[in-house]
């Protein structure tokens, strides 16, 4: 079986990856619709079944999505998929926005931020100019927005205000530029499957946060920080990164990594992403949200995709320059 | 429904439309039109999502008046964009006629496109400026209105102006829902040319009525507090 994938072209051996996917897509959703269709009656269990049921459905429906996206995009050609990435972190960056108190003074810095930076930096992305694209939005762009706003003239919270739009910009554009950037490494005698990279780190990091979840949902421990988040404490995050670290381990065939080197890269991409969960956990806690788009309820009307991709963001940059630096791709 | 159930104005667009198709060149400021606001509902849900939040009332195709804040030019496309297709040709926006008149692409698209009716800011002559309203109303048109009469910049909503309570009073079966447009000044402040992509929602209210023996006053105020009780839901 290994045999065969291996004699595979890189064209054929990502294909393969998506119809086990979309084969574990399908099977999950058939047992759900099946598990859906059994009578359960009116009591206080059969509530709680059919509530976790809903659950995993949104659950389903969102990773249909995202591996629709994923598919959408290595079909179509990197520009495609940059393309894709990009919109993903416009509507990221809306979601941002909208919880951050802006003033009238910020107009001009927020129009820069959508329409002149995010473009640009995809823009670089995509013609994989890799040295200007690590450094323009830390450089260039943190010093120029703040000169935008200071010349809007209104000096009430400058700081703050300024931080938040710069941190939303870190989340969402730089660090959601580097997943597409991903596609665009290249390895030498690895050939052109940067796919598996990008499957790779999403596989891992969601992995990571999901065993978490699970983990401290199954064994509740004292939360290390309960004003932040009343299910993070350090027994569940070692248990997630430790199985993200080992998937990767196991997943070491698909990258150009050996299984060491696969299992260090996981390891960094889930410390890096759960710790990026946090984080955005302690940024909702400021504004006095649950979520960044609460199921239908929220008053912005988000359909939180910042939930599900913040630890995404996080873990994107440092796991790209650590194989970048590392493997010298 | 059969035929004869229709209301007589409603044959008269029928039969009226009918001709209007049967003449080809008509069809193609139609066809501008349509795709004018195809491309700005798309802009606007691109933009702000548009998202329609329905508290106190289903969308439904009774005739209504929708009432709400006013902060931007931007909130007359807000709500128009956020009522569901069905609602949207039946209802139309109320604009100041000295802005959105004042050059021919201004005047089209609020004619063409939102299908608005005009009314006078500052009453000139004998005339009522409520009468393109009333005759709206009386066409079975549903309205949105701003009552507030002017954008305000001001966190709460000015105090409402009179033409609520006159068109209540002239057609008191028509629903009265409030409306809480929030979000729409960050996109496009007073001033500024382009828009900023910011999540935005309208949500619409129970419907309200004037009750027997109401106060004038009274009744706006009760009018006002409704769409500001939108505004935490």
């Amino acid at each position: 079986m290994n045999q065969f994938l291996r004699n595979l072209t890189a064209e054929q051996q990502v294909s393969a990856l998506f119809i086990i996917v979309f084969g574990l897509l399908f099977i999950a959703s058939a047992t759900v619709f099946m598990l859906s269709l059994r009578e359960r009656g009116e009591s206080v269990q059969a509530d709680l079944v059919r509530g976790r049921l809903d659950e995993v459905r949104a659950l389903l429906r969102t990773s249909w999505a995202m591996t629709i996206v994923f598919w959408v995009g290595w079909a179509s050609g990197e520009r495609v998929a940059t393309t894709l990435f990009a919109i993903v972190a416009f509507f990221a960056l809306r979601e941002f926005i909208t919880l951050s108190p802006t003033r009238r003074g910020d107009h001009r810095s927020l129009v820069l931020a959508f329409f002149v930076v995010l473009p640009i930096q995809f823009w670089l992305v995509a013609t994989a100019h890799f040295d200007l694209f690590t450094v323009f939005i830390p450089v260039y762009v943190f010093l120029a927005i703040p000169v935008v706003s200071a010349l809007a003239d209104d000096p009430a919270r400058f700081l703050e205000r300024n931080a938040k739009l710069q941190w939303g910009i870190m989340v969402c554009v730089y660090g959601m530029s580097h997943v597409p950037a991903l596609l665009l490494l290249q390895f030498p005698k690895w050939g052109n499957k940067g796919a598996f990279l990008v499957f790779f780190l999403v596989f891992v990091v969601q992995t990571g946060t999901l065993v978490q979840h699970l983990v401290s949902r199954r064994w509740p421990r004292p939360p290390r920080a309960p004003n932040v988040s009343q299910s993070f404490n350090w027994t569940s995050w070692s248990v997630g990164v430790a199985t993200g670290s080992v998937l990767g381990g196991v997943l070491s065939g698909i990258t150009p990594f050996k299984p060491g080197q696969a299992m260090a890269m996981a390891l960094i991409a889930c410390v890096a992403g759960s710790m990026g969960h946090l984080v955005m956990k302690a940024l909702k806690r400021d504004r006095g949200v649950p979520n960044w788009g609460a199921q239908g309820q929220s008053v912005t009307g988000a359909s939180g995709l910042l939930d599900r991709v913040d630890a995404l963001c996080f873990a994107a940059p440092v796991f790209f320059h650590s194989v970048r630096w590392y493997f010298g791709a | 429904m059969p035929a004869a159930a229709l209301p007589e104005s409603a044959c008269r667009i029928f039969v009226y439309s009918m001709n209007a198709a049967s003449r080809a060149p008509a069809i193609i400021p139609a066809m501008r039109a349509k795709l004018m606001s195809l491309f700005l509902l798309g802009l606007i849900r691109f933009l702000t999502g548009a998202q329609a939040r329905w508290y106190g009332c289903p969308p439904k195709a009774e005739q209504r008046i929708y009432f709400a804040n006013h902060q931007s030019h931007a909130d007359l496309v807000m709500i128009w964009a956020a009522l569901p297709h069905e609602l949207r040709g039946i209802t139309r926006p109320i604009a100041a006629k000295d802005y959105w008149t004042k050059t021919p692409f201004k005047q089209w698209i609020t004619t063409a496109v939102f299908n608005a009716v005009y009314v006078e800011r500052e009453r000139t002559g004998d005339e009522d400026p409520l009468q393109p309203l009333f005759d709206a109303l009386e066409h079975g048109d549903s309205l949105i209105i701003f009552p507030e009469g002017t954008r305000g910049n001001a966190e709460e909503p000015q105090p409402f102006k009179a033409g609520l309570y006159n068109l209540t009073c002239k057609f008191p079966e028509v629903v009265l829902v409030p409306a809480w447009i929030n979000n729409v000044q960050r996109v496009m402040p007073k001033g500024e040319v382009v828009p900023v992509p910011i999540l935005c929602s309208v949500t619409f209210g129970a419907p309200i009525r004037l009750e027997p023996g109401e106060e004038r006053r009274a009744f706006l105020d009760r009018a006002r507090l409704a769409v500001m009780a939108l505004r935490d839901v």
